[in-house]
C-alpha cells in the first residue's frame, strides 16, 4: 500500500468499514437476484459520503481529493463487487473537468458530484477495445452512431461520447435508444444507438482529450480489479486454512503454499503498478505509460487469481452459493474493458518506439 | 562524537552540502567518473589502480563509505538526510562508493547489533576503511536450504576453539581475509548448538579451493578447516546464539540481494532498444519479429512493476520504521525477472548472445553469456526461491500445519 496522508487513510478506512459492514458481497447477490443494476440506497449512501465528487474541484461541489484517494475507495468497492455507477460517473466527470467549458462544468459537475446525475463513457463501438477510433459522427450539433457494451447505461443521464472529431456530451433524451446487453457478470451494460442526438463538444481539452480520458478509465478499472484480486486471494486463503482433507488443513500442503506465495507476489507487483497509475494522474507525469502498465498488470493478475481461486476452492468454488465465481465472471468483463492485455502490450511497445 | 540528532535544520544541511562538495572536489579522481563495478566484490579480485586506491582511502578515512554508521567505530556518523545529500552530490560528479562487500552489506550491521564493544572497535573500523575483505561461511555440502544442519565443529579448548569442517559456496573465499562463520558448539540441539564465529582466513589449517562454475568463473569456493585455532574473543554473542545472529544477517543479505541477478539490468539499455539493434524495425515501426516483440514488452512491463514495488517497499519501510511485508517478495521476484531478461537477451542476439571468448564478438556480448550463466545462481543462493516461498507462505500468509 502506498504511503498515504491522513485524509487518504481516513477515506480508505471509511470505505473499508462501509463495504465490510453495509455492502459485503452478499449485497451484490441481492441486487442481482432482484434484477437491479445497482442498489439505489447504497448509491445514495456513497454520494452522501462524497465519493462521487472525489476528483471534482471544490468550486463545482466536489472535494478534489485526487485520484489516489478515489482509487482507494474503488479498490474497496471492488473487493465486495459492489455494483454502483461510481467508476463510470467519475470518469464522465473527469472528461468534463479536463475538457469542459466553464458553462459545461457549472452545469454538470455539481450534479455529478452529488450523485443526482449519473454519467458514463460511450467510446467503443465493438466487442473489443481497438483504440481511439470511432465512426460516430456529428453534424450541426447532432450525433449519430452506435456504441457497444456501454457500462452503467440504463440509469445514466449523461453520455460522454467519442466521435470522429472529438469527445461530446449527450444528455439522455431524444435520439437515443438503449438496448440491454446481458453479460456473464450480470451488471448493467447496453448498446446505445444515437440518432441525431443533440450533442455539445468538450472543446477545451486539446487534441489528446480522448487519450487522457482513456488513461483514467484504465487506471480506475485497474483499481477495481486490484480490489477483486485481493478479495479472491483473501477468501481463498481463508478457505485453505479451514478445509480439511487427509486429516490435514489444506494450508499445510506445500504445493498449495507455493501457489499462494506466487499469487501474493503477483498481486503485490500489480498493486505497485496500480498505485503508480493513480499517482501519475495526480502528478500529471507520464500518465499514458503508467495507465497502460496498471491495466495490463491488473488484467493478467486478475485473470490468474480468478482462475486459481476457483481451482483452489475445488467444486464448491463453482457453485453459485460461493462468491468466487462472481469474481471470475466480472473479471473477464473488466479485462476486456479499455484494452485487453495484448492491446495494451502493443500500445506500450509503441510508446517505447518498437 | 555521537550521532547527530535529527531533524537537521536547513542551515545545517546547506552547510553539509558545501562540505560534501568540497570533499568530492578535492578527493574524487575525475578519471574514475562512473567507473564503479557493482559486482567486483563477488566476481573478481579486482586489481586496484592508484586512483582507485586513493579514492578508497579518502572515503575510508572520512567514514563516508558507511555514512550512517557511528563515528566512534569509523563510520560517517551522518544523519539520514545528510547521507542522502552526500549521495546526491556524489551522483552529480559521477562518484561512487568504493567501500563495499560483505563486511559493509552484512557483517557490519550485524556486529553493530550483537558484538561486544571490543569486537566493534576491532572489526568495524577496517570495514569502514575497506581494508579487510570478509566472506561468509554458512553453507556446507549437507547444509544448503537446510542450513541448520551444518556440521562444522568448534570444540572448546579453554582459551580457544578448535575448528574442523567444510564450508562451501564461499563467495570470494579465495580473496577474503576473514570469514564470518556459523559453527556447531554443541551437537545436543540442532538450532541452539550453533554459534557465530569470526575466523582468520590466513590462519594455519584454512584451505580454499575455488569451484569452477558453468559460467567458467569461480566466484565461489570450498573452504576447509582442519584443526584451526580460533581465539575465544572471536565468538560474537553467546555460545548457541549463532542461529539468531545468523538469521538476522541473512535479512541484511536479502535486502541487498533483492535486485539479485537483476542488478545488471538496472544500468543497462531497455530490451526494446537492444532488440531494435539486433532485429530491426519493420515499415510500421515495430520490431521485425512479432512474437519476440510481445515477449519483450511483456517482460519490460513486468520488470517496471517490479521496480515500482522495490521503490514502494523502501517507502513503506521508511514510513513504518521497519521492514515491510512486501520486502519478502523482492528477492524471489527480482531474481526471476533477472534470469528471464538474460534468456531474452540471448533470444534477441541469436548466437552472438552465446559467444564464449575470442574474435567475432563485442565485449558486452561475451559478458552477457557469462552473466546469463552466473545469474542461474541468483534463485539458489541467499535462500532459494523455494525457501522464499516457504517464508512467504508461513510468515506472511500464516499457512501453517495446524490452523
Amino acid at each position: 500500500m502506498a504511503v498515504l496522508n491522513d485524509e487518504q487513510e481516513m477515506l480508505r478506512d471509511m470505505a473499508r468499514e462501509w463495504t465490510k459492514n453495509e455492502h459485503p458481497v452478499d449485497a451484490w447477490r441481492k441486487v442481482r437476484d432482484a434484477g437491479q443494476p445497482f442498489d439505489a440506497d447504497a448509491w445514495g449512501a456513497m454520494a452522501e459520503m462524497g465519493w462521487a465528487g472525489i476528483i471534482i474541484p471544490e468550486e463545482h461541489g466536489g472535494s478534489d481529493f485526487g485520484w489516489l484517494s478515489l482509487g482507494l475507495v474503488i479498490e474497496e468497492l471492488g473487493k465486495s463487487l459492489a455494483a454502483s455507477p461510481l467508476v463510470a460517473s467519475a470518469l464522465a466527470a473527469s472528461a468534463i473537468v479536463l475538457g469542459g467549458s466553464e458553462e459545461q462544468k457549472a452545469e454538470f459537475l455539481p450534479r455529478l458530484a452529488a450523485g443526482e446525475l449519473i454519467g458514463t463513457l460511450a467510446f467503443d463501438e465493438g466487442p473489443r477495445h481497438t483504440g481511439l477510433n470511432a465512426s460516430t459522427s456529428v453534424h450541426d450539433g447532432r450525433l449519430t452512431g452506435t456504441k457497444a457494451f456501454v457500462h452503467e447505461a440504463s440509469r445514466a443521464g449523461l453520455f460522454v461520447v467519442l466521435a470522429q472529431d472529438g469527445v461530446y456530451l449527450v444528455e439522455k433524451g431524444k435520439g437515443i435508444s438503449v438496448s440491454k446487453r446481458m453479460l456473464a457478470d450480470m451488471r448493467d451494460h447496453a448498446e446505445i444507438d444515437f440518432n441525431d442526438a443533440p450533442a455539445q463538444k468538450l472543446a477545451a481539452g486539446g487534441d489528446d482529450l480522448a487519450q487522457k480520458i482513456l488513461d483514467r478509465a484504465r487506471v480506475l478499472t485497474a483499481a477495481e480489479m486490484l480490489g477483486m484480486c485481493q478479495a479472491v486471494f483473501d477468501t481463498t486463503l481463508d478457505y485453505l486454512k479451514q478445509r480439511v482433507q487427509f486429516n490435514q488443513v489444506l494450508s499445510s500442503f506445500q504445493a498449495l503454499q507455493h501457489r499462494m506465495a506466487d499469487l501474493y507476489t503477483e498481486i503485490e507487483l500489480t498493486r505497485s503498478a496500480v498505485e503508480a497509475g493513480l499517482q501519475a494522474i495526480d502528478s500529471g507525469f507520464a500518465v499514458s505509460e503508467a495507465a497502460t502498465l496498471a491495466k495490463a498488470r491488473a488484467n493478467d493478475t486478475l485473470h490468474l487469481v480468478s482462475k486459481e481461486g476457483i481451482q483452489l476452492h475445488g467444486g464448491i468454488g463453482m457453485t453459485d452459493e460461493y462468491s468466487v465465481g462472481f469474481y471470475l465472471k466480472r473479471a473477464r468483463v473488466l479485462e476486456a474493458a479499455w484494452g485487453s492485455s495484448s492491446h495494451l502490450r502493443d500500445a506500450y511497445a509503441r510508446m517505447k518506439s518498437y | 562524537m555521537a550521532t547527530v540528532a535529527e531533524p537537521d535544520t536547513k542551515a545545517d544541511l546547506d552547510s553539509f552540502r558545501e562540505e560534501a562538495r568540497a570533499f568530492l572536489a578535492e578527493n574524487f579522481p575525475p578519471e574514475l567518473r562512473g567507473k564503479n563495478n557493482l559486482l567486483s566484490s563477488v566476481e573478481e579480485a579486482g586489481e586496484e589502480s592508484p586512483a582507485e586506491k586513493a579514492w578508497r582511502v579518502a572515503m575510508g578515512e572520512k567514514g563516508w563509505g558507511t555514512p550512517t554508521w557511528p563515528k566512534e567505530y569509523g563510520g560517517g556518523g551522518l544523519t539520514k538526510k545528510q547521507a542522502r545529500i552526500l549521495e546526491e552530490e556524489m551522483a552529480k560528479v559521477g562518484a561512487w562508493n568504493p567501500i563495499g562487500g560483505m563486511g559493509v552489506m552484512m557483517l557490519g550491521p550485524t556486529l553493530l547489533e550483537f558484538a561486544s564493544e571490543e569486537q566493534k572497535h576491532e572489526h568495524i573500523p577496517p570495514i569502514c576503511k575497506g581494508e579487510i575483505r570478509w566472506c561468509q561461511g554458512y553453507s556446507e555440502p549437507n547444509a544448503g536450504s537446510d542450513l541448520a544442519n551444518l556440521q562444522t565443529m568448534a570444540e572448546d579448548k579453554g582459551d580457544h576453539y578448535l575448528v574442523n569442517g567444510q564450508k562451501t559456496w564461499t563467495s570470494g573465499g579465495q580473496w577474503a581475509d576473514k570469514c564470518f562463520c556459523l559453527v556447531r558448539t554443541s551437537r545436543a540441539d540442532k538450532h541452539k548448538g550453533i554459534s557465530f564465529l569470526l575466523i582468520d582466513m590466513h590462519a594455519p589449517g584454512v584451505e580454499v579451493k575455488p569451484i569452477k562454475m558453468i559460467s567458467g568463473m569461480s566466484p565461489f569456493c570450498e573452504t576447509f578447516f582442519t584443526d584451526v585455532s580460533v581465539p575465544k574473543e572471536n565468538l560474537v554473542g553467546e555460545e548457541g546464539q549463532g542461529w539468531t545472529i545468523g538469521k538476522r544477517l541473512l535479512q541484511h543479505e536479502r535486502t541487498n540481494l533483492s535486485g539479485g541477478g537483476a542488478l545488471a539490468a538496472l544500468n543497462s539499455q531497455p530490451l526494446g532498444k537492444v532488440a531494435e539493434h539486433y532485429i530491426g524495425l519493420d515499415d510500421d515501426g515495430k520490431l521485425a519479429d512479432a512474437e519476440l516483440r510481445v515477449k519483450i514488452v511483456d517482460f519490460e512491463m513486468r520488470w517496471n512493476a517490479f521496480l515500482l514495488t522495490a521503490r514502494r517497499a523502501m517507502e513503506e519501510s521508511k514510513a513504518a520504521g521497519g521492514v515491510s511485508d512486501i520486502s519478502s517478495i523482492l528477492k524471489k521476484a527480482g531474481t526471476k525477472l533477472g534470469q528471464e531478461r538474460a534468456e531474452l537477451m540471448i533470444e534477441i542476439m541469436g548466437l552472438r548472445g552465446l559467444g564464449w571468448e575470442g574474435e567475432g564478438f563485442e565485449q558486452k556480448e561475451l559478458d552477457g553469456t557469462r552473466a546469463w550463466l552466473f545469474g542461474k545462481a541468483t534463485t539458489i543462493y541467499g535462500g532459494s526461491t523455494e525457501i522464499q516461498n516457504n517464508i512467504i507462505a508461513k510468515r506472511i500468509l500464516g499457512m501453517l500445519d495446524h490452523q
